[in-house]
């Protein structure tokens, strides 16, 4: 029973912090030497860095608002979680803490489908998507399979 | 002992605007417009001394990109100078109030060639030593949209709509709540308890308000009926 839980809370925070990483790091897309989106742009010189500030298109606004909005969802999901463990009744569900979840994940998903989908008018043809947009694309279906989890998982004790 | 502050203070007002005091001139840092608009760049500057009449304002201009920087507008002895042979021939028109210590000008018709750095210089005679101000003109073919403002909008419309819910959903308790209450003091007995069962079933799908809510609603209330 312990181990459960453990598991469960180990996924979600596993997905809450590859979701960090993802909103906060700024490595979407990445080319020979330089990485933009989400936040900014950076060159390497030889000399260094140099940022700018990224874009300010409605779209790479949706994105960032999408991906802020997944990192609080999923926050407020393990919250409630930990409040529903001490006041619901034996053989409840946790509903509230797996709708959370679920709609965490749907914000990420929508968000890189936006990127996915727009990323070539922002982007030259010979940079590629950087760790950042690919952590995206792996904290989404581990929040769906968390939330799920959450949805079915019936309480003990 | 009222007296000798009084003059002591006159005195000491009459001494500051001696010493040099530099006048500080106040234009904006960065203008954003659009091609074809016209814009106003003010400029004004704050003196120790009383206005004189030979205040004189005078703005220069250097285009983006090159060295050399040319006088556009003068303003002296009373009379506004602009630019006749330059860049901003025809375009330009003093809007500014020099009695309020305002030297604004007027652009008009703007173009992508007016990108660059207007300086605004303001000398108040015998207030001269200052450092001129300059502001920085950004010619746009649409203006585009701050950073964040979109985001800000979505994680604030979103946030927005979850304490409503959770607020009409607790109203809603609420309200059913105090409904039954009312069923038990109007009628008597065993009636009360047949009546609030029967309540408590048909709420949800009475509620006039949004499809979503009426489907979270019924979420919380199976966890709730699961609570109990």
């Amino acid at each position: 029973m312990l181990l459960l839980l453990l598991g469960i809370i180990l996924l979600h925070v596993a997905a809450l912090v590859l979701l960090f990483v993802s909103t906060i790091v700024s490595v979407w897309t990445s080319g020979d030497s330089n990485t933009s989106d989400l936040w900014r742009n950076c060159t390497l010189y030889a000399v260094g860095h140099s940022c700018n500030p990224a874009s300010t298109g409605e779209w790479i606004q949706a994105v960032q608002a999408l991906m802020i909005l997944s990192i609080i969802f999923s926050c407020l999901s393990l919250f409630l979680f930990f409040c529903q463990l001490f006041t619901l009744q034996k053989g409840g569900r946790f509903f509230l803490t797996g709708a959370f979840q679920i709609l965490a994940s749907l914000f990420v998903m929508s968000g890189a489908i936006i990127y996915t989908v727009l990323s070539p008018e922002w982007v030259p043809e010979k940079n590629t998507f950087g760790y950042s947009y690919i952590l995206a694309w792996v904290a989404c279906p581990l929040a769906l399979i968390s939330g799920l989890i959450y949805v079915i998982l019936r309480k003990r004790e | 002992m009222l007296t000798v502050l009084a003059l002591t203070s006159v005195v000491l007002l009459g001494v500051v605007p001696e010493q040099s005091q530099a006048i500080t001139i106040y234009t904006g840092w960065e203008r954003h417009a659009l091609v074809g608009s016209d814009i106003r760049l003010s400029c004004s500057f704050f003196s120790w001394r009383w206005i004189s009449e030979d205040v004189t304002f005078s703005w220069t201009y250097r285009p983006d990109g090159s060295r050399d920087t040319i006088s556009i507008f003068h303003y002296t002895g009373g009379e506004a100078y602009v630019d006749n042979k330059g860049p901003f021939r025809d375009r330009l028109e003093f809007v500014g109030n020099p009695n309020r210590r305002d030297g604004s000008i007027l652009i008009k018709n703007l173009d992508f060639s007016d990108n660059g750095t207007f300086t605004c210089d303001a000398k108040n005679p015998p207030d001269i030593v200052g450092r001129p101000s300059s502001v920085r003109l950004l010619v746009f073919e649409k203006l585009p949209i701050q950073a964040g403002v979109i985001t800000g909008a979505i994680i604030g419309v979103v946030l927005g709509l979850l304490v409503l819910i959770v607020v009409i959903y607790y109203l809603m308790r609420f309200l059913v709540a105090r409904r039954v209450f009312s069923l038990n003091v109007s009628k008597h007995g065993k009636k009360k308890k047949e009546g609030s069962q029967q309540r408590q079933g048909p709420a949800p799908p009475a509620d006039p308000a949004k499809v979503k809510a009426a489907a979270s609603e019924k979420k919380k209330q199976e966890s709730r009926k699961d609570k109990k």
